[in-house]
C-alpha cells in the first residue's frame, strides 16, 4: 500500500496506531485518527480538491482551518447531505465519504473550465452587465446560471437529524482556545467565575499545535496546553466546549455558538443531538480568536500547491504531512523562515526563500542560511506555473520600491509554494458586536480599537502575534473579566516563553509582474468567489468608490467564507486603484454566522409537532372518534364537518346546516375566547372599550359588543354577560382571545390605571356545547331540571346558572345561528361528559353535530359577520351597516373619535352587502373581485371583493357577502364577477338571506 | 438581543418582551375636542430619534406588566427602567451626541 506518500515517518498529533479509511470522489484512501480530511488528502498527495466558483479553475488547499476558501466539500448522502464544509474542519473518521463540489463531470476533467478560457467574457459585474436585457428573459437566464454556478447541493427532504439548544449565563465567555484564550480561562477560572471556553477545533491549543520552535516553561507547548486543560477540567464552574464555533455576537453580550456534537463520529448517535446551539449571555467576553494569514497576490496564485505559509507549516508540524517535497517560500517577513526550517527539518528540499525585503537578517534568517537554503532578497514571484498542481515559480528581482522588476524572471522548480502575506487579526466577532477597528501600520492590518460591548480582545485577534504576549494579555484579560463579573482573584504568573523573534514585515499588496495585471493569467484576491486584482481595478476604473459597492459589484468577500483571506488584500488593491490609503477606503461589515451553519441547529426542536402548540378542546376525542374532519383555527384544532360514509363535503355540510334549523344541532364552541372581568369599575371599563352602552346591563343579561381600535376600525366582537354588579363574563373571537386580553390590559395599565378592574383569561376553564334548532329546548329540558327554560323566565340574551346532566353549568341563551339556541358552559373537565350526555339524550331528537363550516353557513344565512373575514382592520361598523351598535350618546369609547374623521363617512367607502348570483347553484369563490363595467380583459376598475360565500340549503341557493365601494347605495344593482375564463353575474342585496323576521330565535 | 431589566422580574432576554413604541403618549382626556391633526398626531406619529428614547415594553412571557425604558436607540444601551406613572429620568444627551457625530 503506497498510500500517504506525503506523511513524515514520525511526528504530528495524529494517532498512527489508528489508521482510518475514507473516500474522496469515490476513491478510497487512508489516514489516521487526528487527521482532518484536508491533512489526510495532502498526506495522499491530493492537492486538487475543488473547482472554483466562476472559472472552474482547479483548486487546492489554501489554509488549515475555518478560513479555507477552496476546499469546499459535500458530505454524506440523501437528506443528511451537507454542502460547503471546509475540508480543513472535517475530522477524519472511518468510512467518511466526501465529494468535491462545483465540477462536472469530474474534478480532473471539468467542462465548466471553458469559462476560464473565455474569461474576457466574465469581468467584474458580469451578471449585471450581461443578463440585463430583455428583463423578461431573466427567468431563463437564472435557471442556466443557477445550474452552472453555485456551490454544492442542498438536500431535498427534511433533515433527519436532531438538534438542540442550550440557554446559559456565564460570567466570562472566552471565544478561542489558543494560548491567549487558555491563559484567560485559567486566570478567570481560578477566581471561581463561571467560565465558558469554546474552540472550533477538535482540541485546545490553537496555533500552538502547529509550532515546533516554541517552548513554554521550558517544555513543548502541548505540555502546557495539557496541564492547563487538566486544571480547567477540575474547576466545577468552567465549561470547556470543543468543536464549538462562537459564530454570532449580538447586543448586550449575547452570543451564539454551534457545537458539532456527533459530526466527527460519522454516525448519528440516538442519545445525542447532531449539533447544539449555545445561546450564551455573558457578563464579560474575551475574544481570543487568533489571526488568519493573508495570501500574496501574484499571477496564478491559485494553482493547487500554493498555500498559506502558516498552513503548510501546520500540516507538517501538527499532522506530519509535507505539502511538497520541494517547497518554495515567498515571504514578506521572518515567519517564512520558520516554515522553511520546519519543512527542512522534515526532510523537504526547500527550493528557496523569495524575500520581498531588501536585507533580511536575524536569527531565523541565519538559521536558514546555515541550512544551505537559497535566499533571494528583494525578489518577487511573478507567477506560478502548472495546471492542476504547481510545477514552478517565475521569480525575478524587484526594484527597491517593490513596484517593478529589476531583471528577467527565471523559473524555479517547486511542487508547493508557501505564501507569507502577514496576518489579519480575526476581528469578525469583534466587528459583529459593533466594535470599531483601527489600521495598524506596523502589522498592515485592522485591529480592534473601541469595544462596543463588555469585551476584550487578546492575542492574535488583537494584533499580538507572539505567544508571550498572548499568554500575558490573556491572563490580564481573564483576571479583569473575572473581577468585573464580581469575583476576586490574584494574578497568576505568566510562564516563560521561548520563541523566535520575528522582524519587520514588508507588505506588497500585488507582487510586481512582468505583464500588466490581468494579462496572461489571473491574480486572485478572493479565491472562493473568483475575484481577481484586475476585477477590483476595473471596478475602480468604472467609477466605483464605496467599498460596499465594490464588494457587491465584484462579489469580493461575499462567499461562504465572508472573505476571511481576501478582505484586506481587496481593500488595499482598491485603495491603490483609487489613490487612497486603506483606512480611508474603509471596511465592509462582518455579519453572523462566522462560519456557515446549518439551518437545523437554529430550528432545534422547533419544527413539526413542536413548532407551535396545538390546542384541543375536551370534546376533541369524541370528534376524532367520529372521524370528523378537523381544521386549524389559530392554534386550535376544531371539528370542521362530520361526513357520514360516502358523503361529500357539500353533502355533509348541507345536512348539518339543515338539521340545525329543523331539529337540533350541536357545536363544540369551547374555543371562543373568554375573559373574566372583575372589579368595581368593570361596567365603566366595558363602557369605554365597547361601542355600545354597558352601564345599565342587568345582572344575568347578555349583550353583543363590538370593539374598535382608536382609529375607528373593527377589532373584535363577542357577547358579554353580567354575572354580578362588579363581575362580567366576556367572550371574544377564537383568534382574538389573546390579542384582546393584551389590548385591554394595556389600556388598564397605561391609560386608565385609576380603574379597579382585573382581567383573567378563562378560555381554557370552560368547555362550551352550543345547541340550536327548534327541538333544542326540549333536549335541554330533559337534562336540566333546575332552570325554567320558558321564554318568559329565560328570555333571549340572558344567562342562568344551574346543572345540566348533573354538571354545574352557566347556560347562555344567545345565538350565532338565528335559531333558538343555548350555549352551555361547564368546567372544562366535564366538557366531554356534557357532550356525551347531550348526544345520548338528543338521539331521539335526531341531534346532529355540526362543525365550523356549517356554523359559517348558518351565521351567513343571517348576515352575521365574522371579524377577520368580513373585516380586515380597515372596516368600520358603519361600513358593515352596524350603525345600530355605535352609541351616539356616550361621551367617549375607544374608536369614537376615530370614527368622526370625515373620510370615514364617505359614501364611496367599501361597504358590506349581500350578493345573489344569477344562477342559484353558482357558489362564488371567496376573494373574487367585483366590477361594474365589464371589459374584455383586465385591467378593469374593481369595486371590491367577496368576503364570504356558501351554498345555503335553507335559502335553497348560493349566498355571498362582499365589501364593495358605495355598496349600501347599490342594492338591486347588477354587477359582474370576472373569473378565469368566464364571468358571473350577481345582484347586490341585503346581507340577510333567511328568516328576515327573526322569528325563529324564540322557538 | 437586549437584556431588559423588568422592574418586577429582573433582567430577562428581550424574547420575553413585546414592544410598545414611544412612552408618555397620553390619550387625550376629551378626544372629541381634538382636531383631526391632533388626533392623528396622538394615534400615529411617534418620534424615532437616534439616541436616548423613552419607550414602552411589556413583559409578555413574565409578569405581563407594562413599563418604561430609557434606551439609546443607537448603542442599544438601557439607561433607565421605570414603572408606569413613575418619574421619567433625564435624558443624558451628551454621550449620544458624541456617538452620532463620530
Amino acid at each position: 500500500m503506497s498510500d500517504q506518500t506525503n506523511r513524515t515517518p514520525s511526528g504530528g498529533r495524529i494517532d498512527r496506531s489508528r489508521p482510518l479509511t475514507f473516500r474522496f470522489d469515490g476513491n478510497s484512501f487512508h489516514g489516521f485518527a487526528g487527521d482532518t480530511l484536508a491533512s489526510a488528502l495532502l498526506a495522499n498527495d491530493i492537492h486538487l480538491v475543488g473547482r472554483s466558483f466562476k472559472y472552474h479553475r482547479p483548486r487546492g488547499l489554501l489554509g488549515l482551518g475555518s478560513e479555507e476558501p477552496n476546499a469546499l466539500i459535500q458530505l454524506a448522502r440523501g437528506n443528511r447531505t451537507e454542502p460547503n464544509l471546509r475540508a480543513t474542519q472535517i475530522e477524519l473518521f472511518d468510512g467518511l465519504d466526501a465529494a468535491s463540489q462545483n465540477r462536472w463531470p469530474s474534478l480532473a476533467w471539468d467542462i465548466g473550465a471553458v469559462n476560464s478560457a473565455l474569461h474576457r467574457l466574465f469581468p467584474a459585474g458580469f451578471y449585471y452587465k450581461t443578463f440585463m436585457w430583455p428583463a423578461s428573459f431573466w427567468r431563463t437566464y437564472e435557471e442556466v446560471i443557477r445550474h452552472a454556478a453555485g456551490l454544492g447541493k442542498a438536500p431535498e427532504g427534511p433533515d433527519p437529524d436532531r438538534y438542540e439548544k442550550i440557554h446559559i449565563h456565564a460570567d466570562v465567555l472566552i471565544a478561542g482556545g489558543g494560548p491567549a484564550g487558555l491563559a484567560a480561562a485559567l486566570a478567570a477560572g481560578r477566581s471561581g467565575a463561571r467560565v465558558i471556553l469554546a474552540d472550533e477545533q477538535a482540541e485546545f491549543g490553537g496555533s500552538l499545535l502547529g509550532e515546533d520552535d516554541v517552548l513554554i516553561g521550558g517544555a513543548a507547548p502541548a505540555e502546557w496546553v495539557a496541564a492547563t486543560i487538566a486544571e480547567l477540567q477540575s474547576m466545577p464552574e468552567v465549561t470547556l466546549l470543543l468543536r464549538t464555533t462562537v459564530n454570532g455576537y449580538y447586543d448586550h453580550n449575547y452570543l451564539t455558538a454551534v457545537e458539532r456534537v456527533t459530526d466527527h463520529l460519522g454516525a448519528a448517535i440516538p442519545t445525542l443531538p447532531r449539533q447544539r446551539l449555545w445561546k450564551i449571555r455573558a457578563k464579560r467576553v474575551v475574544l481570543a480568536t487568533g489571526a488568519i494569514e493573508r495570501p500574496l497576490v501574484f499571477r496564478d496564485n491559485d494553482r493547487p500547491g500554493v498555500m498559506l505559509s502558516s498552513a503548510m507549516r501546520g500540516y507538517a508540524v501538527r499532522y506530519g504531512v509535507l505539502a511538497g517535497r520541494r517547497p518554495l517560500i515567498v515571504t514578506g517577513n521572518d515567519d517564512g523562515y520558520r516554515t522553511a526550517l520546519a519543512l527542512a527539518a522534515r526532510h523537504a528540499t526547500v527550493a528557496g526563500i523569495v524575500d520581498l525585503r531588501a536585507d533580511p537578517s536575524g536569527a531565523l534568517v541565519d538559521a536558514a542560511r546555515a541550512k544551505g537554503i537559497d535566499i533571494l532578497a528583494q525578489h518577487s514571484v511573478v507567477g506560478a506555473l502548472g495546471g492542476k498542481r504547481v510545477e514552478a515559480a517565475q521569480v525575478a528581482p524587484m526594484t527597491a520600491d517593490g513596484k517593478g522588476l529589476a531583471g528577467a524572471a527565471r523559473p524555479i522548480d517547486c511542487d508547493a509554494i508557501a505564501m507569507v502575506g502577514g496576518f489579519n487579526p480575526t476581528v469578525h466577532l469583534f466587528s459583529q458586536s459593533r466594535g470599531k477597528l483601527a489600521w495598524n501600520e506596523t502589522l498592515h492590518a485592522f485591529v480592534p480599537n473601541i469595544s462596543h460591548e463588555a469585551e476584550t480582545s487578546v492575542g492574535g485577534c488583537n494584533g499580538e502575534l507572539t505567544v508571550e504576549r498572548a499568554l500575558k494579555d490573556g491572563i490580564k484579560a481573564g483576571l479583569e473579566a473575572a473581577r468585573a463579573s464580581g469575583h476576586t482573584a490574584r494574578q497568576p504568573a505568566a510562564p516563560k516563553v521561548e520563541e523566535p523573534t520575528l522582524g519587520t514585515h514588508r507588505a506588497l499588496w500585488t507582487l510586481p509582474s512582468d505583464k500588466p495585471i490581468g494579462h496572461k493569467g489571473k491574480h486572485f484576491v478572493d479565491f472562493q468567489n473568483d475575484v481577481t486584482a484586475a476585477d477590483l481595478m476595473l471596478a475602480a476604473r468604472e467609477g466605483y468608490r464605496s467599498v460596499e459597492h465594490v464588494k457587491r459589484y465584484t462579489t469580493t468577500g461575499m462567499g461562504t467564507d465572508q472573505g476571511k483571506t481576501s478582505n484586506v488584500n481587496a481593500l488595499a488593491i482598491l485603495g491603490d486603484a483609487l489613490g487612497k490609503d486603506i483606512p480611508a477606503v474603509g471596511t465592509t461589515t462582518f455579519r453572523p454566522p462566522y462560519t456557515p451553519s446549518t439551518i437545523g441547529v437554529y430550528a432545534g426542536r422547533d419544527h413539526g409537532a413542536l413548532f407551535d402548540p396545538v390546542r384541543t378542546t375536551p370534546m376533541d376525542p369524541w370528534h376524532r372518534a367520529r372521524v370528523a374532519k378537523v381544521e386549524h383555527v389559530g392554534q386550535w384544532m376544531r371539528a370542521w364537518y362530520y361526513p357520514k360514509p360516502g358523503e361529500s363535503f357539500r353533502q355533509a355540510v348541507d345536512r348539518e346546516v339543515l338539521a340545525a334549523r329543523q331539529g337540533v344541532g350541536i357545536l363544540d364552541a369551547t374555543t371562543l375566547g373568554k375573559i373574566d372581568v372583575r372589579g368595581k369599575d368593570a361596567a365603566e371599563f366595558l363602557n369605554r372599550v365597547y361601542t355600545n352602552a354597558w352601564l345599565k346591563l342587568g345582572i344575568g343579561r347578555c349583550r353583543y359588543g363590538l370593539m374598535l381600535k382608536d382609529d375607528g376600525m373593527v377589532m373584535d366582537d363577542g357577547v358579554t354577560t353580567r354575572l354580578a354588579d362588579d363581575h362580567f363574563h366576556m367572550t371574544t373571537t377564537t383568534g382574538g382571545a389573546a390579542p384582546v386580553l393584551g389590548w385591554l390590559e394595556e389600556f388598564l395599565q397605561t391609560e386608565w390605571p385609576e380603574l379597579e378592574v382585573h382581567l383573567t383569561s378563562v378560555t381554557e376553564q370552560w368547555a362550551v356545547a352550543s345547541i340550536c334548532g327548534p327541538k333544542c329546548r326540549d333536549l335541554l329540558a330533559e337534562l336540566c331540571r333546575d332552570i325554567d327554560l320558558t321564554n318568559d323566565a329565560f328570555p333571549f340574551m340572558a344567562m342562568r346558572e344551574g346543572t345540566v346532566a348533573g354538571i354545574p353549568a352557566r347556560v347562555f341563551r344567545i345565538s350565532f345561528t338565528g335559531e333558538m339556541s343555548f350555549e352551555i358552559n361547564v368546567p372544562s373537565r366535564y366538557g366531554l361528559a356534557l357532550w356525551e350526555a347531550l348526544m345520548a339524550a338528543g338521539e331521539r331528537h335526531g341531534i346532529t353535530p355540526y362543525g365550523t363550516e356549517a356554523m359559517h353557513v348558518l351565521r351567513a344565512e343571517k348576515g352575521f359577520i365574522i371579524v377577520g373575514q368580513e373585516t380586515d382592520g380597515s372596516v368600520t361598523p358603519i361600513d358593515l351597516g352596524m350603525d345600530w351598535i355605535v352609541s351616539k350618546t356616550k361621551a367617549d369609547f375607544i374608536g369614537k373619535r376615530g370614527l368622526a374623521r370625515p373620510d370615514l363617512r364617505d359614501p364611496n367607502r367599501k361597504q358590506l352587502v349581500g350578493l345573489l348570483t344569477e344562477d342559484p347553484n353558482e357558489v362564488l369563490p371567496e376573494g373574487a373581485h367585483l366590477v361594474e363595467t365589464l371589459k374584455a380583459a383586465p385591467p378593469m376598475a374593481m369595486l371590491g371583493h367577496v368576503t364570504s360565500s356558501y351554498y345555503s340549503p335553507n335559502a335553497g341557493r348560493s349566498i355571498a357577502m362582499a365589501l364593495i365601494k358605495g355598496g349600501h347605495g347599490r342594492k338591486g344593482q347588477a354587477l359582474h364577477v370576472p373569473l378565469a375564463g368566464r364571468t358571473v353575474k350577481v345582484t347586490v342585496t341585503d346581507t340577510l338571506f333567511f328568516d328576515p323576521e327573526g322569528s325563529r330565535r324564540d322557538g | 438581543m437586549l437584556l431588559i431589566p423588568c422592574p418586577w422580574c429582573g433582567p430577562r432576554d428581550d424574547a420575553e418582551f413585546s414592544y410598545g413604541n414611544e412612552a408618555h403618549i397620553v390619550r387625550p382626556a376629551d378626544p372629541s375636542a381634538t382636531s383631526d391633526e391632533q388626533w392623528a398626531d396622538y394615534l400615529y406619529l411617534r418620534n424615532n430619534p437616534k439616541g436616548p428614547f423613552r419607550e414602552r415594553w411589556m413583559h409578555a412571557a413574565g409578569c405581563r406588566r407594562w413599563f418604561n425604558v430609557l434606551r439609546d436607540t443607537n448603542s442599544h444601551e438601557i439607561l433607565a427602567v421605570y414603572k408606569v406613572g413613575g418619574t421619567p429620568p433625564a435624558e443624558p444627551t451628551a454621550p449620544a451626541k458624541k456617538e452620532s457625530q463620530g
